[in-house]
């Protein structure tokens, strides 16, 4: 752990030193438009996200993401101990990622995959 | 007979006993190479990419700074820190200077558990080339490599202006997509070697890369290291024909450098991952280890190795960039959860089956089964998906000629004077009808 921790200092030290760096050494003269956001020339639209609403496409890949990821933290462990495991972790294997595929195919079918 | 023994030893080695026993310099040392290693490769890849895209376009590229231009990087750097510090005054303050720290600091350490060469004297101390190694490295990088998306989501968020609002949220959907399709494919490798320490896999490639036996995971890796960084063909988190420049436009100065050191780190670290994993890490290429008994895997011989795959792939990123168009958000997400994670899953289930069937003490029986009732599963499962969308196209077909129909084939839109796009035809003839009238 010491070793990562080490690294840690390195490049937590670098990037603070850098940020800090760069906002004493670049000249300073004010102009109102520098304070506005930049979009493109037009009248910035500061409340881009009323109320925070995002498109609820992103809600659902972060769901379907968590179904994955967590079958991936039951794959790991199994991938590792496999040799040991032998047929009896082949076929519960296959079990569950055809439980997972059911899940799937459901998304799918109902259209969560699109991006339309 | 002597240098025999000692290549046998040094193959046989178990890595996992020499960690921790480095002097407090050594790691201090190791851990300072590292640091300066990617800030200069990071230095490089900026000149490398300008250059080697300029010359797949036919131009010279950057070529007036140093020899060959060589030193255009840190000429890029030294401008930027000379450019005034922008901060917007909607900015969420706090955030937005933390957010390029964020993103800086976990790129740099995912390369801690990265083997870079064998165990070598260094002052007298046998260490291995590698800052440290844990049981669990390979799942450290890929947590590394998520706690760098906070760095790209918090800069999104904290800008408070469109463009990089949409820029973080694509950038996170896509990193975590891809992250699934990444995951499975490590999951072939783990098979194979039993462990999740990137030095005992890099150890136990000996014989046979894994890059071999797992092609199809090492295809799906490489796909999916190119969508996680966020590089072209699959940048659309930073697409400037849509997004300006995504997640950094509102940054400036050494804070927008911060970002782009952090790709460019993340971009080598997925490079000596794939390496570690795929292509036998620091292990001399196969014909040129064969040459005295391994001696070329020995000492500081395999840092070179090992640079020269890292360097291969990094180019084939700025190949890559140079060659293909950037794809559609729908088609990219498509690709990701439509072809990739399919894929891999089925293809872990093979290798799984493989690695069963392949063990000594099997029966006849039993390998027939383990090859029969997977086959007879995905025959089934085939069966009801083909059943379902011959009934879908039925349906779909039944649904068409059941509508009204439609001029050439499209809907038209109800205007005054007409009942609907049924009626055309009839109001075309009544249009022919009432100019017969006229001339008439």
């Amino acid at each position: 752990m010491i070793p990562i921790l080490i690294l840690s200092i390195f490049s937590g030290g670098f990037a603070i030193f850098s940020i800090v760096a760069g906002s004493l050494s670049g000249p300073k003269r004010f102009n109102r438009a520098k304070l506005e956001s930049y979009e493109c020339g037009i009248e910035p639209a500061p409340q881009a996200f009323r109320g925070h609403r995002l498109p609820v496409k992103y809600y659902l890949t972060a769901m379907l993401f968590i179904v994955f990821d967590i079958e991936i933290v039951f794959l790991y462990p199994w991938a590792v101990a496999f040799n040991k495991l032998g047929m009896f972790g082949l076929v519960e294997m296959i079990l569950f990622i055809a439980t997972v595929f059911v899940v799937y195919a459901y998304v799918w079918r109902r259209g969560g995959l699109e991006w339309d | 007979m002597h240098l025999l023994a000692a290549a046998a030893t040094a193959s046989n080695e178990n890595p996992s006993g020499v960690f921790g026993n480095d002097p407090w310099w050594l790691t201090l040392a190791k851990c300072a190479v590292v640091f300066i290693f990617l800030v200069l490769t990071t230095l490089l890849m900026i000149w490398a990419e300008r250059r080697v895209i300029g010359r797949m376009q036919a131009r010279p590229g950057p070529n007036r700074v140093g020899p060959f231009g060589v030193v255009q990087g840190l000429a890029d750097g030294i401008k930027l820190a000379l450019k005034e510090d922008l901060v917007p005054a909607i900015v969420d303050k706090p955030l937005y200077i933390l957010a390029p720290v964020v993103a800086a600091i976990p790129a740099f350490l995912s390369f801690a558990v990265i083997p870079v060469g064998p165990v070598v004297s260094i002052g007298g101390h046998r260490t291995p080339l590698q800052i440290t190694d844990l049981p669990v490295a390979v799942l450290f990088i890929l947590a590394m490599a998520s706690v760098g998306v906070y760095g790209i989501v918090l800069a999104g968020w904290s800008s408070q202006s469109p463009y990089p609002l949409l820029g973080a949220l694509r950038s996170a959907a896509q990193v975590i997509s891809y992250e699934v399709a990444m995951g499975l494919a490590l999951a072939g490798v783990f098979l194979y070697s039993g462990s999740l320490s990137t030095s005992q896999i890099v150890g136990q490639q000996a014989k046979l890369w894994y890059a071999l036996p797992l092609i199809p995971s090492f295809i799906i890796y490489l796909i999916a290291m190119v969508g996680e960084t966020n590089r072209a063909p699959f940048d659309l988190p930073e697409a400037e024909s849509e997004l300006v420049a995504g997640f950094h436009t509102e940054y400036a100065s050494l804070k927008f450098a911060m970002f782009f050191l952090a790709e460019y780190v993340n971009v080598t670290t997925v490079s000596a991952l794939a390496t570690t994993l795929f292509l036998g890490g620091w292990r001399a290429p196969w014909p040129l280890s064969l040459i005295g008994h391994g001696q070329l895997n020995q000492g500081w011989w395999p840092v070179l190795w090992w640079s020269g795959k890292v360097f291969v792939l990094l180019f084939c990123f700025i190949w890559i960039r140079g060659t293909l168009p950037r794809l559609r958000y729908d088609q990219f997400m498509r690709l990701g959860w439509k072809v990739l994670i399919p894929f891999s899953l089925v293809w872990i289930l093979v290798v799984a089956a493989f690695r069963e069937l392949t063990n000594e003490h099997k029966t006849r029986i039993e390998s027939l089964a383990y090859v029969g009732i997977p086959i007879v599963v995905v025959v089934l499962i085939w069966s009801f998906v083909a059943e379902a969308r011959a009934n879908r196209l039925a349906r779909e077909v039944e649904a068409e000629a059941s509508l009204p129909p439609r001029d050439g084939g499209y809907p038209i839109p109800i205007l005054s004077g007409h009942a609907g796009g049924g009626r055309a035809p009839v109001a075309v003839a009544a249009a022919t009808d009432s100019t017969e009238v006229l001339d008439g």
